[in-house]
């Protein structure tokens, strides 16, 4: 479990630096000696399910939580003590909180006024900012007069305007609907790269954090539970509730077998498994295996995989689910146990369409699964 | 089905037409009443038909001479004008002593709100005559606001603005006027703005700190403009009654204080004349609601401009 500078390569450049933060809130610990470096320019996401801490984190960052203890430090400035209208830092909040009474133009004035800057210079700020979300035309219009995804992009433009050096994002995409967000996730992306700013961003929505962030930590009970790209997050969990977590997952408990430097073999109560790497444990330890629907192939007959009789196991169709580019096949396992079979709809129609009671073997590659041993 | 609408229709009609019924009996029917008093004739003890049926003919008459000298003697403008003027002054003070009461209301602990509440409506719960005349003891010679404010010489102050007539003497001035006047009518302007106050988002005071607004300018830029609708509502409710009030002034007021009620109450029994009675109140009625009316279509086109 490494929540530390070691898992970010640009470790060396490091922009925000969160160390051994602590809020507690009359004995609650909501964030518990969470350390984090996050680069310049980086997206950096906070992923966790309701509680997990997150929001509490990223209110601290902006200032309207004080830290029991730790230290936030921003580019060389420690921002203890600093309220949140002197630091350099703005939040696009949840459902955006933008000043009702006010237009859209007053909106993303507000901050730039605040700072006494020069009335020409403000208008050219704001007229680039609607140029930016493309809002122009709505520039006179009051929040309430614009659709969600409207508002959405006013409450970036207002959160930009001041330039910070570092924005905040609490689920930017949370008040949207389905279609809409993943749409908005590209564009989003897109405005901030455009201008170049580091962002730190909440989420609950796995999605949403794999396709806006440069970096994740999953975080749960107030601790970090593992810091990484997206696809590390995905192929490589450190753990069982990151594994669980993230995606979907078939886990299976089972005891360590042989240990070889090169292979490990694990066996578990109705199948065993070759994995194509070492791992540190003992012979006869207890782990658990986990192994990504996607990567399962699934046939009538019994496959003749190189690492027989392991990675393959027999079971029956109890329901299948189908999603379209894919389809989802819950395999009955002899312990009754499921094993859930992702498979592409790669054609049209197939003759051999596995379906409902149909026997069927899964089996899958040495490179498939992760061992996990916390 | 169509029996079922039917009924939900009609249902809806009576809901709608209840309040439409009480203004009508008790607002516009009174109001038409006090109206054709003001242009009838006075008999000995009361007035006199407007509709008589006279040689075999029906008669109306309507005489306009209460309106005309109305606006021959100044003593009734002078008053009308003391009146909004006082009506002003109250409503002034009581949205200075009420907002922050209010705002502090509003954001003090959950637990507590239900309790502060009941302390602004307790007053209540005692005789407004009899809070208004406790004023007198507070206010007379030796009474302790009388000893506090002479011992600190504010009577001097008081005296230079020319708010109460000498040094010394607090009672029957605009200023015990005013200061019955706020104390009574301080909870409505209290209740309107804390309801308006205790639903307001407090992201946005969030998000104002967060674009680098001081609290003092996130008060001023967002709360503030956001609580217009309770400030209008409590001033409405503090100022049209204050206007017409006659109990306070009466009470606590002085010579220097004559407003518009006792004019009112001098007409009607002590010259049996309602007709003139009648007319100062149509125009009194009329001097409120015709810069309200004014207001609330300028406020509406506000509205529909930004919409």
């Amino acid at each position: 479990m490494a929540a530390t500078s070691t898992d970010n390569p640009a470790a060396a450049a490091t922009y925000l630096q969160i160390r051994d933060v602590v809020k507690d809130f009359s004995g609650y610990k909501a964030v518990n000696h969470v350390s984090l470096d996050i680069a310049k320019g980086e997206i950096f996401a906070l992923l966790g399910s309701s509680g997990c801490g997150k929001t509490t984190l990223l209110r601290m960052l902006a200032g309207f939580e004080t830290p029991t203890a730790g230290s936030i430090v921003l580019n060389g400035q420690d921002l203890a003590g600093m309220p949140p209208y002197e630091r350099p830092i703005n939040m696009m909040f949840q459902s955006y909180a933008l000043f009702p009474h006010l237009t859209v133009w007053d909106n993303i004035a507000f901050g730039l006024r605040r700072d006494g800057m020069p009335k020409d210079q403000v208008a050219e700020r704001v007229e680039a900012m609607l140029k930016l979300v493309q809002l122009g035309k709505f520039a006179k219009r009051k929040p309430h007069q614009l659709s969600g995804g409207q508002q959405q992009r006013v409450a970036l433009a207002r959160s930009l305007a001041k330039r910070p050096q570092l924005m905040l994002l609490d689920e930017p995409l949370g008040a949207l609907d389905k279609k809409l967000r993943e749409e908005t996730q590209i564009e989003l992306v897109n405005i901030i790269e455009e201008v170049g700013v580091t962002c730190v961003m909440v989420t609950h929505d796995q999605e949403e954090a794999m396709t806006m962030a440069s970096r994740i930590a999953v975080m749960s009970e107030g601790r970090i539970l593992q810091v990484g790209a997206p696809s590390d997050i995905y192929e490589t969990p450190a753990t069982r509730f990151v594994a669980d977590f993230i995606g979907n997952v078939n886990m299976m408990d089972g005891t360590l077998s042989c240990d070889f430097p090169d292979h490990v073999i694990v066996e578990c109560t109705d199948c065993s498994h070759y994995v194509g790497h070492g791992i540190t444990g003992t012979e006869g330890m207890t782990v658990s295996v986990a192994v990504r629907p996607e990567k399962i192939a699934l046939q009538r007959e019994m496959p003749a995989n190189e690492q027989a009789p392991h990675n393959r196991v027999q079971g029956t169709i109890k329901d299948l689910a189908y999603f379209g580019s894919f389809t989802v096949y819950h395999l009955a396992l002899a312990s009754g146990a499921m094993l859930k079979v992702s498979q592409s709809n790669v054609a049209r129609h197939r003759d051999d369409q596995l379906t409902w009671g149909d026997t069927a073997w899964a089996s899958w590659s040495p490179t498939a699964q992760v061992v996990l041993t916390q | 089905m169509k029996r079922l609408f039917d009924w939900v229709k009609r249902g809806r009609t009576a809901v709608i037409g209840v309040p439409y019924l009480w203004l009508v009996v008790f607002f516009l029917v009174p109001f038409l009443v006090v109206l054709k008093y003001s242009v009838s004739e006075m008999g000995t003890v009361s007035v006199n038909d407007i509709l008589t049926f006279k040689d075999g003919a029906l008669q109306l008459t309507l005489r306009g001479n209460t309106y005309f000298s109305l606006t021959q003697d100044d003593l009734y403008w002078k008053t009308y004008w003391s009146s909004i003027k006082y009506a002003a002054i109250t409503t002034v003070f009581c949205l200075a002593i009420g907002y922050p009461f209010s705002y502090f209301m509003a954001r003090a602990k959950a637990t507590i709100q239900p309790a502060l509440l009941m302390l602004v409506m307790l007053p209540f719960w005692t005789s407004f005559l009899l809070r208004v005349y406790a004023w007198k003891g507070l206010l007379d010679e030796n009474g302790w606001v009388w000893q506090v404010l002479t011992t600190l010489h504010l009577d001097q102050s008081l005296a230079y603005f020319d708010v109460i007539s000498a040094p010394g003497k607090l009672m029957n001035t605009p200023f015990s006027l005013v200061i019955g006047m706020v104390y009574t009518y301080l909870p409505f302007m209290i209740l309107p703005l804390y309801s308006n106050l205790a639903k307001m988002d407090l992201r946005l005071l969030e998000a104002a700190s967060d674009l680098g607004a001081t609290p003092w300018k996130a008060f001023w830029l967002i709360t503030v403009p956001l609580s217009k609708a309770g400030i209008i509502a409590g001033s409405m409710l503090v100022f049209i009654p204050c206007v017409g009030e006659f109990v306070i002034p009466e009470l606590l007021g002085g010579p220097q204080t004559l407003m518009i009620g006792r004019v009112l109450w001098d007409e009607f029994f002590s010259n049996n004349d309602w007709p003139m009675a009648s007319t100062v109140a149509v125009v009194m009625i009329l001097l409120i609601i015709v810069p309200l009316a004014v207001f609330n279509r300028y406020q509406a086109e506000a509205q529909e401009k930004a919409a």
